[in-house]
This record gives structure tokens, C-alpha cells and sequence, in this order.
């Protein structure tokens, strides 16, 4: 018997699960289908940072109304989910890295944006006074702080499914297939049918969009993180660097994550991130410098989540080019946690309303195959990412 | 810093990691052995090389059948590398370690993992107050410093191990309370369904009944078949409570020595992804292995406890083994030499392994799944119900469990909580353990610090 819905979503990360709740809230029956369990992955291992500052210019829009949402959490989820807001800090460590984050600031501006503030050396130390002084200044978002990934994710389900989202755990899709004007979707307990498909499957989701006759250059990586075990409390805000990968929080529970965008490989089939400890060298290297008190802390654990990133390091957010009934959210790329309330919101608009009231016309799926494709993206001016 | 390269990396120098190099060695491999410890021996036979004729005397012959193995792995050309803690093994077989707060790092063409065993979690009511340590660490204490327990002593479980430390007590003119034996009829009677094979192992039973015989004779109180077992105190160990022989006890104690067995370390193993697989005999994960202990990643070999609970004499048969599959792997011996090196390590593991089912049935450990109130997780203070209550709202294995609740996410890597972990678990969905799983289990296994791992950086 073919199992029917409105909806069918692909996968149960944080994208999933927000569009699931999001489809769920405006009338429509969902069913979630994960290979593994709800946030196995880079949604529910991640750092934690719900942070607006150092986006792509792309994304600001995005990211500050998701912003919004992380601040009346209990209203979408029905429950706080420990979203905590620290502020996050972006320091320049140097005269030259000051002056890139002033024009940053001064183009978002001239964007209509002012969440990100310049701040002076003297304010720095005053938010983090563990800090080394050698600091030129920094870029301060007050607004934003961070959240425990898993604890988010749980939220996400619960909320989904207290409005009649069915999640399928342990359930990997082998095929989508277009019948009529429906989608049916094999895999374990199914076929599966629905109107509506929803591609949320963040480093697997390539698989799905060449299945639908549009092959994306997706790319599986993993994302290493390593934490601290608990110590006295020396930090609030989240502090990220300019000329050198870092981020970096103290939790409420005293831990202390510390990441910085480190990629290293990922085996998909597997779904594994395999941790290379040297290369976090680097990270032990620019956390000590900033904090020499850290120096004899040990490294309680390293890991990595498994996340889907794409060549330009912006997600893939709309409608197929090449199928009705499909809507694409991947590919966040290692940044795409704070997004995931707003996703949701947008591939709800997709689905029932065919457009998004927010601007996703550079996150288009077919971006990389129209000619000049890349060159509309490179408008915008580069930056430095990291999670 | 650039990896050393040799033909071989022994991790552990207890008897199966000095057998190992011992017999690679020989077969004229290149070899390092890493060991945490200042000198070899292990924990079975730590400080063997150290101790003199007074120590040796109160430890008793096992203890000193270990100079033997230390002697021949001094004369056997590996190369000793004492003190280091390794914090990393990798697929492609590089090995991290830590030395007086430097990293070092080798590149080995086979790698053997004796990490040896570790005493079983024994998670009851008031295991976690001061004054409670296991039975192990206690031995540690007297083979190291020679220092034993002062106030009144009661150990309690079951296992070889705590009736070989309660005759060592006797030996250094230590008191017991009382020794508290979870061990029950029905727990004999299984075991003799194992005589027959236990027979060719009779000396390491008839070992343990001299041991107990030697402990009665001293007048000790015993208490066998006890249930119920918990520790009472608020600051401190004050009592301990059971039931035994139809009746409830309360013995007044100062320290409570607790054993109920030992378990494979697992960490390495876990940490390389290679296949486990759950030992429903011994109770604990063993990393599936083949005839000379290849692990399903090539070039990685386990021997000893580390890959599922022999004993010391066992291990050094396996160490080996694995010794002399490394060397012919790399040239350094034909199949045929390889083979008739192995077959009397081949004979004696045979015996050494016949004794096994009649000893796991014998002290099953019992004290597996506590009640609710108990905490599970020391690091981060989970208990029992805490972990039962994520399962109810859907947590299916301890990798969820962690971030459900931060459940072995603390200094001690899920070591001391894991097989609780994944038993209570499993309990409570009604499962096998093998469904449930274990920790994910990720480098640094040893600490690292920030400042140590920063100097790395390139």
C-alpha cells in the first residue's frame, strides 16, 4: 500500500524538520523521511551559533529575519530551546583586518542593514575582559548568541509532529519517481507518495537533485569541533576572527567549543566526518593566543559532523528547474544552522505559495549552469566564513 | 613534526603488547612499544621491573611470572618508549602520543592495540562517595607504593581479582571486615554445565579455590549469593547493606573495595570504526578479529584483554600472535616459519581460552542496571532514570543519549559509563545491546591540552 500525504520532506535535519513544522502549521498533511535518526548529522552536532554577523551579503536578509524568529522561539516551537543571547564578536587582530570589517559595516549599511556594529578595542575588553590586549577592534551583533544543536533539533520534531508531522527514522530514500502529477518515493516501509517533495537532504541531497534531472556540484565534507571540559566561566559573547578561522563560545554549562570552519573529509556512504587532529592544531593555536589561560585545558573530545557544502559556499534554496512539485534547501554549507527557522518559512511559501516573500533569487538550484551564472554571484563582495 | 617510521607500533606493554614486540622483534621487525607507564609490565604486572624480593613475596607467583616476559622483551631489540600516552590511532596507522607535554608521532606499516582491560563499572547506590574505589585501583596502590587501605575494609562483587587482593591483604597483615560475594548457587551450577572444559584448566581454578581457602582459614567473614548491594554514608563511605542467606546485613565501613570483573578497553578499536560486536558470555563489546587478530582495518592488529577477556597468559599467547602475523605481513617471515613460530603460543591459548566459559558463567556480574537514583555517567552526574526518561521521549542508543542529557560527554570518554549505558538502554527498549550500541567513540583517547596540540600547528 502506498503511504499518502501532501507533502513528503527528504530528510530529518534541522531544514526538514523546520519545513516539516512550517508545511504542518499552514494545513498540510507531512510526512519526514530520514536515513538515520533526526539530526544525526552536521544539524545536531554543530557548534551552536545562531549568528547574523560575517554572512555572506546574500544571506543577511535571510539570516536577520531568521534572527527574528530565534528570538520568539516559544511562539514557532511552543517551548524554549535554550537559545541564549550572548551577542557574537568578530575581532581584528590587526590595523588591516579592522579596516576590512569597517567597509563590511559600511556596505551593509549602505544595504539598509545595521545589525552589525564597528566597535572599538576599549568595548571589546569590556565585553571580554579574558581577552589578550592586542586587539584593533571588532564587529559586534548583540542580537544574536547560540543554542544546543540537538536540543533545537528535538524541538523542531516535537512541534512538527504535535501538528501531525509523521516522522520515518532510519528510512534512506533509493528513489524519487514523477507519476502523473505526483511523487513517488521508494524506500523502506514505502513507496511513498506525495504532491509536494521537499529536498532537505543536506550532504546527501545531490543525489536526490541529479534524480530530478538537475545535478548540483554538492559536495560531502566534514566540519571538526572540539571541546573543552568544564571550567570557571571567563566568556559571554561568541568571538570569531577575521584573519585567522575561528569560532568560538563558552557554554552555560562551562564547556568550551571551539571550531573555525575546518573542514576535513567525510565518508557519505559511511556518514562519517573523519577528525584530523593536526589540523585543529591551528584552532588550539589562535584560541591560546587569544586566551593564554587556556593553554593547559585539555581537549576533552574532537568530532565532526557530516554537512553538504557548495562551491560557492551559499546554500541551495527554491524551486526545481526541471520538475513541478519540488523545492530544494541544501547545501548550507556549514552555516545554515541559524537559517533553519527562516528555511522552513520560505520552502512553506514555495510549496503552498509558489514565491517567497524574501529574496533567494542567488540561492537558485540551476545558479551554476546559466551562462554568467557565477559572475551575477560575484558581485558580492567576498567574506569569511565560517559556522 | 614529522611521523618516526617503523615496522611496527605496539601500543601497551602489558603481556600481550611485550609479546607482541617480542616476537616481531625477533622476527627481525622494526618495533616501538608506546606505554604510558615508566616501566613495562602493564597493569597485571606493573612495576614488575621495579620491585624486589620482599614485594614480589606478597604478590604472589602469578605476579612474578612477569619478569620472565619483561627480561625477554628487554633483550629483544624493540625499542621501549616509556611515559608516552597515546592520544591518537589513525586508519592509516599513524600514532600520536604524548611525552612530557610534547607530541611525538610514528608511521608504522602494522600497528597492535594491547590496551588490556578495564575493571567493569559497578553502578549501585553510593558508588560515587569517597572511600569506594574499585578493587583494581586499590591493587595498583599496593603493587606501586606498596600502600594498602587503613580503617575498616569490606570488598565486595565477585571475580578472581577480589579474593587475589584479599590474600595479598592478608599477606601485608591488612584487616578485612568482610568480603561480600555476589556469586550465587545458580551461578555454580551453570559453570559446572562448563566443567568438562574447565578441567583442562584446572590450575587456574584450583588457584582461586586456594585463594578463598587461605582468606576462611584467616577468619575473614564471608557472604556469599549477596543481593541488594548498596553504600550507605553522606560525606562519606559509612556502611555497607545487602542481603544474604535470608536475612538483611549492615556492615560499618571505612573503605569498600568493588570488582565484578573486567572488561575489554575498547577505545582504539571503537576510535579506528572497526566492527564490534557484543559478547553475550563476557557482558562487554569485543572488535571482531581474525586467527592472528587483524581487525576489519587492515594492518591493525588487537591482542590481549583489549580484544575480549583471556587473562594475562592468555594475552602473552595472542600478543604473539599477533607479533608474528605483523612480521610475516611485511616480509620478515614465510607463512610456514610464521606458523611454526605460532603453534605452541597456538596450543597454550587453548588452554588458557578453555577455562573461559566456566569462569564467565561462574562470577557473571550482576550489578549491571541499576536502579533509577543511581548515577550512570560520574563525569556528568547522569543517573539511571535520567537515561530512562530519554528513552521514553525516543532516545534510542547512547550516541543520542549524549545529547540528550550530556551523558558520557565528559573527561572520561564514556569509559566508565558505557557498558551501563548501552545496557540500561537496552533494557528499557526491550532490546539486545547489540541493537542498542555504543559511543562513538573520537580522538584524543588520552588528554591533550590546548597549549600541548597549539605547538603542532604548522
Amino acid at each position: 500500500m502506498t503511504a499518502g500525504s501532501d507533502v513528503l520532506v527528504i530528510g530529518g535535519g534541522l531544514q526538514g524538520l523546520s519545513s516539516a513544522l512550517h508545511l504542518a502549521r499552514r494545513g498540510c498533511s507531512v510526512r519526514l523521511l530520514e536515513a538515520d535518526y533526526c539530526g544525526r548529522h552536521a544539524s545536531g552536532v554543530n557548534a551552536g551559533g545562531v549568528r547574523t554577523v560575517d554572512r555572506h551579503f546574500a544571506e543577511v536578509p535571510l539570516s536577520v529575519a531568521a534572527r527574528a524568529l530565534w528570538h520568539a522561539m516559544p511562539e514557532l516551537v511552543d517551548q524554549d530551546v535554550g537559545f541564549v543571547p550572548s551577542g557574537q564578536l568578530k575581532l581584528a587582530e590587526t590595523p588591516e583586518e579592522l579596516e576590512v570589517l569597517r567597509q563590511r559595516v559600511q556596505a551593509l549599511q549602505a544595504m539598509g542593514f545595521f545589525h552589525e556594529q564597528l566597535i572599538a578595542p576599549a568595548e571589546v575588553r569590556e565585553l571580554v575582559p579574558a581577552l589578550t590586549p592586542r586587539i584593533a577592534g571588532a564587529i559586534w551583533a548583540k542580537d544574536d548568541g547560540y543554542a544546543y544543536p540537538y536540543a533545537v533539533v528535538m524541538a523542531f520534531r516535537r512541534a512538527g509532529e504535535r501538528r501531525g508531522v509523521q516522522v520515518h527514522e532510519a528510512t534512506p530514500v533509493q528513489r524519487i519517481e514523477r507519476r502523473g502529477n505526483r511523487w513517488q518515493v521508494h524506500a523502506p516501509g514505502g513507496p511513498f507518495e506525495a504532491r509536494h517533495l521537499v529536498n532537505t537532504a543536506g550532504a546527501w541531497a545531490g543525489e536526490i537533485a541529479r534524480q530530478a534531472g538537475e545535478p548540483v556540484p554538492l559536495e560531502a565534507g566534514g566540519l571538526m569541533l572540539m571541546v573543552t571540559p568544564r571550567i570557571a566561566h571567563f566568556i559571554n559573547p561568541v568571538l570569531g576572527a577575521t584573519g585567522r578561522a575561528l569560532s568560538f563560545k563558552q557554554f552555560a554549562n562551562g564547556t568550551v567549543v571551539i571550531g573555525g570552519g575546518l573542514r576535513c573529509t567525510a565518508d557519505a556512504v559511511a556518514g562519517h566526518g573523519e577528525v584530523d587532529m593536526l589540523k585543529l592544531a591551528t584552532s588550539a593555536q589562535t584560541v591560546t593566543d587569544l586566551f593564554p589561560h587556556l593553554g593547559p585545558i585539555a581537549i576533552n573530545r574532537a568530532w565532526a559532523g557530516v554537512e553538504g557544502f557548495m562551491p560557492d559556499q551559499i546554500p541551495v534554496i527554491g524551486p526545481s528547474r526541471t520538475q513541478p512539485g519540488l523545492v530544494h534547501a541544501f547545501g548550507f554549507s556549514a552555516h545554515g544552522f541559524e537559517l533553519s527557522p527562516i528555511v522552513g518559512q520560505i520552502v512553506a511559501e514555495l510549496v503552498l505559495d509558489g514565491c517567497s516573500t524574501l529574496p533567494i533569487a542567488p540561492f537558485a538550484v540551476d545558479r551554476f549552469e546559466r551562462p554568467g551564472g557565477e559572475s551575477a554571484l560575484s558581485s558580492f563582495p567576498p567574506v569569511n566564513q565560517r559556522p | 613534526m614529522k611521523p618516526e617510521t617503523v615496522d611496527v607500533a605496539v601500543i601497551g606493554a602489558g603481556p600481550a603488547g611485550m609479546s607482541a614486540a617480542v616476537a616481531a622483534a625477533g622476527a627481525g621487525a622494526s618495533v616501538v612499544l608506546l606505554d604510558e607507564q615508566a616501566g613495562p609490565g602493564g597493569q597485571i604486572y606493573r612495576a614488575i621491573t621495579q620491585t624486589d624480593a620482599r614485594r614480589l613475596e606478597l604478590l604472589g607467583p602469578d605476579y612474578a611470572d612477569g619478569r620472565a616476559l619483561a627480561a625477554a622483551f628487554a633483550a629483544s631489540g624493540a625499542r621501549h618508549e616509556a611515559g608516552v600516552a597515546v592520544w591518537e590511532v589513525t586508519r592509516d596507522r599513524t600514532v600520536h602520543g604524548l611525552r612530557d607535554g610534547g607530541v611525538r608521532s610514528w608511521q608504522a606499516q602494522r600497528v597492535v592495540l594491547a590496551t588490556g582491560a578495564m575493571e567493569r563499572p559497578f553502578p549501585i547506590t553510593g558508588w560515587t562517595l569517597p572511600g569506594v574505589m574499585t578493587a583494581g585501583a586499590a591493587q595498583i596502590l599496593l603493587k606501586t607504593a606498596q600502600a594498602v587501605p587503613a580503617g575498616e575494609l569490606v570488598l565486595a562483587g565477585c571475580g578472581p581479582l577480589l579474593y587475589l587482593l584479599g590474600w595479598q591483604y592478608l599477606r601485608a597483615g591488612v584487616r578485612i571486615r568482610a568480603i561480600i560475594d555476589t556469586t550465587d548457587r545458580a551461578d555454580h551450577r551453570r559453570a559446572l554445565a562448563h566443567a568438562g572444559a574447565a578441567l583442562r584448566g584446572w590450575r587456574v581454578m584450583a588457584k582461586g579455590l586456594k585463594l578463598m581457602l587461605a582468606l576462611r582459614r584467616a577468619g575473614v567473614p564471608f557472604h556469599t549469593g549477596a543481593t541488594g548491594l548498596a553504600i550507605d554514608g553522606h560525606e562519606r563511605a559509612e556502611a555497607v547493606r545487602f542481603n544474604a542467606g535470608g536475612r538483611a546485613h549492615r556492615i560499618d565501613a571505612d573503605v569498600v573495595l568493588l570488582h565484578q570483573g573486567v572488561v575489554p578497553n575498547t577505545q582504539f578499536s571503537w576510535s579506528l570504526r572497526a566492527t564490534h560486536r557484543w559478547d553475550e558470555a563476557q557482558l562487554c563489546w569485543t572488535p571482531q578479529a581474525d586467527a592472528w587478530g587483524e581487525l576489519d582495518v587492515p594492518g591493525i592488529f588487537v591482542a590481549g584483554d583489549g580484544g575480549g577477556i583471556g587473562g594475562a597468559l592468555a594475552a602473552a599467547c595472542q600478543g604473539r600472535l599477533a607479533g608474528l602475523a605483523a612480521a610475516q605481513q611485511l616480509g620478515r617471515l614465510d607463512g610456514a616459519e610464521r606458523d611454526r613460530r605460532a603453534a605452541p603460543a597456538r596450543a597454550e591459548l587453548a588452554t588458557q581460552l578453555a577455562v573461559r566459559p566456566f569462569l564467565d558463567a561462574l562470577y557473571r556480574p550482576k550489578l549491571r542496571v541499576p536502579a533509577d537514583d543511581v548515577i550512570v555517567c560520574r563525569c556528568e552526574e547522569v543517573t539511571a532514570g535520567q537515561i530512562r526518561s530519554h528513552v521514553a521521549l525516543g532516545c534510542t542508543g547512547p550516541n543520542q543519549a549524549k545529547s540528550f542529557g550530556r551523558c558520557g560527554m565528559g573527561p572520561c570518554q564514556g569509559r566508565l559509563c558505557g557498558l551501563t549505558v548501552t545496557e540500561v538502554i537496552a533494557e528499557a527498549r526491550g532490546v539486545s545491546p547489540a541493537e542498542v550500541g555504543y559511543y562513538r567513540i573520537r580522538p584524543p583517547i588520552k588528554p591533550i591540552t590546548l597549549g600541548e596540540l597549539a605547538r603542532e600547528a604548522q
